[in-house]
């Protein structure tokens, strides 16, 4: 039997910020990770920290994703400082390229929804095609504008994941790898998490397995139903650095990488690739900028997104299992900082904040 | 560190490493001659110019990455030697880019 303060189900992005928040408040926290058998969306994003086009008729989740956009740099710095590793953040502001002026005109539209929605917090502009191109050099004839927001920014998913882990462990919290969760047991105000060969005994618990959560939140009186939507994206061979502001399809990695995506396929738990997609997602790259046609492709994948219903991430809290909390997101990497920052600090107090309100499963409950 | 075997009976063919006239047997991949050459490091790489070589020797790892034939990041493990090839080393990112593209294509 492991004795802990809290456990944290889920080794992806998700549960790894928050596990990462906890352990620097100082719970003794156990992350467990079911291991390279899961579904590992945390491995496959793209890499977007995006406040357009969050929240469109939602402002909480528009103002959740900017507050957490907000303290990206705090996070960055704060892993950085914590454990050397350089998350390659950065907020250049960010592009929604429209091929058309129908494209245009729709982007338009939502932008000035959202706008309104937020009060006039959420802050953009309509870029024409030529003032795009000083932006974005290479950009093609077939790009007629976009919308720009200086909110967005991107990061490395891949090092954000490995300095969250690192960081926890720099913190004393302990990793249970390879360790599927059976069973939770919840008794007398504490969790009995069965996992792999182990128990641990939880005072609190904090569900972020991704899509297994459906399947696990039953058991200490949640409901999370999020379901796959598979994403694929294309990968560059390095090429030399052109494209400092990302785009929701195309963005360049410090490195020098240019990866392609934005994909989305309701094909069950298949993370496989398609050549179809792949050919539609390159043709969309290679319009924006076409030059990208003398680059070559050197790696492809498909990952699964964790959905909702309504594309609006779940966080809530058992009524009949005091203690216990999920955690459900497609946005993992956006949302870093507040899982990091934020979310810590509602479990320490025991309870959601009222403007979490609007994240509850609840809204799915048939009235 | 490395030696030859088995190629008495096979033909030779002349390649250019960086002006350098080399002959190397026929049916040798780019970075198999290399590293019979006492070639150890082919590339720098993008972001830190740390020197890298043929490492997996099976297309996965991306470390041996040359220009031939004036062409960049080429695997060297997964091309064959062919007469009168140019191999250069691939000093850190390929100069693909936009301004490139200007020069070469503005149609389509």
């Amino acid at each position: 039997m492991l004795n802990c303060d809290a456990a944290v189900v889920g080794g992806g992005v998700v549960g790894a910020a928050i596990a990462y928040g906890l352990a620097e408040l100082k719970l003794d926290t156990i992350l467990i990770d079911e291991g390279d058998v899961a579904f590992r969306a945390a491995r496959g994003n793209f890499g977007l920290v995006w406040v357009q086009s969050k929240g469109i008729g939602c402002p909480p989740y528009s103002s959740l994703t900017r507050r957490s956009a907000d303290n990206w740099p705090r996070l960055a710095a704060q892993v950085k400082e914590v454990t050397g590793v350089d998350l390659a953040y950065g907020r250049q502001g960010g592009v929604h390229l429209c091929l058309g002026e129908q494209e245009f005109k729709e982007r338009s539209a939502l932008m000035k929804q959202l706008k309104a929605e937020t009060e006039g917090h959420f802050q953009f502009e309509m870029l024409d095609h030529r003032t795009l191109s000083e932006l974005l050099p290479g950009l093609g004839q077939d790009v007629v504008g976009g919308s720009y927001s200086s909110l967005d920014g991107h990061a490395n998913p891949l090092f954000l994941l490995r300095g969250l882990h690192a960081g926890f462990r720099e913190r004393a919290g302990r990793a249970l790898i390879n360790a599927p969760v059976h069973r939770i047991r919840p008794h007398g105000g504490v969790f009995d998490v069965e996992a792999g060969n182990e128990t641990v005994r939880a005072q609190k618990l904090v569900l972020a397995a991704g899509l297994a959560n459906a399947k696990l939140a039953p058991e200490v009186g949640l409901r999370v139903p999020v379901h796959p939507l598979r994403g694929q994206i294309l990968v560059s061979e390095k090429v030399r650095s052109f494209l400092r502001i990302p785009t929701l399809h195309v963005r360049q990695t410090s490195e020098g990488s240019v990866l392609m995506g934005d994909s989305h396929e309701d094909v069950g738990f298949d993370d496989g690739t398609r050549p179809d997609i792949m050919v539609e997602i390159a043709r969309r790259a290679t319009r924006a900028f076409p030059f990208l046609r003398s680059a070559r492709i050197v790696r492809a994948w498909g990952a699964l997104r964790v959905m909702t219903p309504d594309g609006i991430p779940i966080y809530d809290q058992s009524a009949s299992c005091p203690g216990a909390f999920c955690a459900s997101a497609h946005s993992g990497i956006t949302l870093a900082a507040t899982h990091a920052f934020d979310f810590p600090r509602w479990i320490v107090a025991g309870e959601l904040p009222p403007e979490l309100g609007a994240f509850s499963a609840r809204r799915f409950d048939v009235h | 560190m490395f030696t030859n075997i088995g190629i008495r009976d096979r033909d030779f063919v002349r390649v250019i490493f960086e002006d350098q006239e080399i002959m190397v047997p026929q049916g040798h991949t780019v970075a198999a001659v290399l590293l019979a050459e006492g070639i150890r490091s082919c590339r720098e790489t993008p972001v830190s110019g740390a020197p890298r070589g043929p490492y997996c020797m099976m297309g996965i790892c991306f470390e041996c990455l040359v220009v031939i034939d004036g062409e960049p990041n080429q695997q060297a493990c997964m091309r064959h030697v062919r007469e009168g090839m140019s191999i250069e080393r691939q000093h850190g990112v390929a100069q693909i880019g936009p301004d490139a593209n200007a020069a070469q294509d503005p149609a389509e």
